[in-house]
């Protein structure tokens, strides 16, 4: 009795296992094989529109549910903060301010109502510090348990607690190993597809199948973290012999530009298994690796960048000039080094959608692993990314006014907040400088076009 | 923090605050977790410190007259509701409310939004901008960047343009009538999300 019993224990386990290969290479089919080609089954955004309703549902239900009745009403959540802002820079609007003159103003001129820009900047900074508040503050608590990772569990209610449970499980057992299984592949594909490629002589053949091999890699990788990429503007997108700039929030940046098109990559050459990558897609397109001493050298690393903006038909160089992720609330200081190489600057901005848990990568906090893992553990990864027009350096501009104009750009144009500070000194507390900056901006809109006197 | 309805009663007088203010029952709310969250110490009440934590103020050039604004001469802290009613006069102007001579003038009137930037000038608030007070705002504002001399000359073209009846100062008429034609409340505004 017990022998069929085991055997019939067997049957099913292996049964089991079975269906579990079956299901699990048709998932993986199913993502892969669109990815490959660039088209897309739909069914990210549909899953991405499920769950957001999902979870709001249980978020606002179950907060709402244990409120006091009371006669005062209950506030709608503001998604973007408390406040509005102005876009627009100091010059214009204080050139907006100062448009009721009559006598026409040269630029140098103070006018009482000067002060004002200033005044309300610093009123709405002591109202409002933060970019995203969708809910109310124990909302929060509860929506972001259930969609960040690594939040300390709070216990809340038991309603809660069982949907985070759930949450996990398909998080961590059902997502996770689908995902992983998917970058694996991808990243394997790119080596062995570059390196087959980097058998074939130069020419267009080997050019288009490089590409071919580059994109469906990063295709992969993206379906990898469930990334939904909304791509605006696209006539605008990167030509080859130019220098795509853009904003740095994580390393997962790379994967969602080289989505839609292919660039060259510039970056110190690593030993390990990121050296290996970075060797074989050398062989079928030039990238650009530099070595450790190298990359002290400035002027060896601007010529080498610059001779390869200099041939036509090399791919778009990626940079990214804040020079280390930062948060995605604000564009920080573009180091000038980028702006000097020449040729066609390619602005993008990228924004990612901060609800479904932060895609910044604090390197103090966490190294690359951790970070990784972090990603692949939460639900989705909602970007957008807005190609701006190409930008070239003016007469008369240096390469720091340039880099400045650029990012300005960027920040305008992906809703970030346009910071002055280097984003090295993101954890110093530099305050006199900045200062000096605004009277600096402010001095030569009064003073016009004369060069600053020194005190 | 507790339940929205619970940070409301947590806040005495609230509804008297509110119909002087203008702000609704949320803003108020969003209001009191910033003014929580600038104070640190949790005391109930902010001082000039707490403001100087805040670094977009701190790179502000007039940073330090817009903290000055949040206290009374002689007093060291500010309490919630004096930060709100400040606050208040910021608000964007209710287009609806009609314009009725025997009530008080909205705290977030035109006028008043100009007779708090006037302020931002006067600070001994004798009523006029001297030529003293104006070099010092500029001076606050520019610094380093430019000489002594030009500073003076931005001043005197200033005072000349404003200055009707000549006393070398300019008073709060001639402060209005001089942005007579400035969009105060537009530009002076703070545009709180309902």
């Amino acid at each position: 009795m017990t022998d069929l019993c085991e055997g019939g224990m067997e049957d099913l386990w292996s049964i089991a296992v079975v269906l579990l290969q079956v299901w699990f290479s048709v998932m993986i089919g199913f993502i892969m094989i669109p990815a490959m080609f660039g088209l897309s089954l739909g069914v990210t955004s549909v899953y991405i529109q499920i769950l957001v309703k999902i979870l709001e549902w249980a978020t606002l239900r179950i907060e709402r549910g244990h409120r006091e009745r009371s006669t005062l009403p209950v506030p709608a959540p503001l998604p973007f903060g408390l406040i509005q802002r102005e876009g627009g820079s100091m010059e214009q609007e204080m050139g907006e301010l100062r448009r009721y003159r009559t006598q026409s103003i040269s630029r140098g001129e103070f006018a009482l109502s000067d002060s004002f820009y200033f005044y309300i900047k610093g009123l709405e900074s002591i109202v409002d510090d933060q970019v995203t508040q969708r809910f109310s503050s124990e909302e929060l608590v509860s929506w972001n348990l259930l969609t960040r990772t690594n939040h300390n569990f709070h216990y809340i209610s038991l309603r809660l607690t069982i949907i985070w449970g759930l949450g996990v499980i398909i998080r961590y057992c059902v997502l996770f190993p689908l995902r992983i299984t998917l970058a694996i592949i991808g990243l394997t594909w790119l080596v062995i597809g570059t390196t087959l490629v980097g058998f074939l002589p130069n020419n267009r053949l080997k050019n288009w199948l490089s590409e071919l091999v580059h994109l469906m890699c990063y295709r992969i990788c993206a379906r990898g973290l469930s990334a939904t990429i909304q791509y605006h503007n696209k006539e605008n997108k990167p030509q080859k012999g130019g220098i795509c700039v853009a904003n740095h929030t994580s390393p997962i940046d790379i994967v969602i530009l080289a989505n839609d098109g292919c660039y060259a990559m510039v970056g110190q050459s690593h030993g390990g298994l990121m050296g290996v990558i970075q060797r074989s897609m050398v062989r079928s397109c030039p990238h650009v690796w530099f070595e450790r001493s190298e990359m002290r050298d400035r002027n060896a690393v601007t010529s080498r960048l610059r001779a390869h903006v200099a041939a036509k038909t090399n791919l778009p160089i990626l940079i990214f000039p804040e020079g280390t992720c930062i948060n995605n609330t604000s564009v920080m200081m573009f180091k000038k080094g980028s702006f000097e190489i020449g040729g066609t600057i390619y602005p993008v901005a990228i924004k990612y959608d901060p609800r479904f848990g932060d895609a910044f990568w604090n390197s103090a906090k966490y190294n690359m692993v951790n970070y990784l893992l972090r990603m692949m553990t939460s639900w989705a990864i909602v970007v957008n990314v807005w190609y701006l027009p190409p930008m070239t350096r003016r007469e008369g501009e240096d390469a720091a006014q340039f880099a400045n104009r650029v990012k300005s750009a960027i920040a305008h144009q992906g809703g970030l907040l346009d910071m002055a500070w280097d984003g090295s000194l993101k954890r110093a507390k530099v305050k006199e400088e900045f200062k000096e900056q605004q009277q600096k901006m402010y001095s030569s809109m009064v003073m016009g076009k004369k060069a600053p006197a020194n005190a | 923090m507790g339940s929205t309805n619970s940070t409301l009663s947590k806040i005495p007088n609230v509804e008297e605050l509110m119909q002087e203010t203008g702000f609704t029952p949320a803003h108020i709310v969003r209001l009191y977790d910033r003014f929580e969250a600038l104070d640190k110490e949790k005391t109930g009440h902010l001082r000039p410190q707490d403001f100087g934590a805040i670094n977009r103020l701190a790179m502000n050039p007039i940073g330090d007259r817009i903290i000055g604004a949040f206290f009374s001469p002689g007093q060291e802290t500010v309490d919630f509701h004096s930060f709100v009613r400040i606050l208040a006069h910021f608000r964007p102007a209710d287009k609806k409310r009609p314009k009725d001579p025997s009530m008080p003038e909205p705290v977030n009137s035109r006028t008043s939004k100009l007779k708090f930037a006037f302020q931002l000038y006067d600070q001994d608030k004798d009523g006029k901008i001297s030529r003293a007070e104006l070099l010092q705002v500029l001076r606050s504002m520019l610094e380093m960047q430019v000489t002594e001399e030009q500073l003076e000359s931005i001043a005197d073209r200033t005072i000349q343009e404003a200055d009707l009846d000549k006393d070398d100062a300019i008073s709060f008429e001639e402060f209005r009538k001089s942005l007579e034609k400035v969009n105060i409340d537009h530009k002076m505004s703070i545009r709180f999300l309902r």
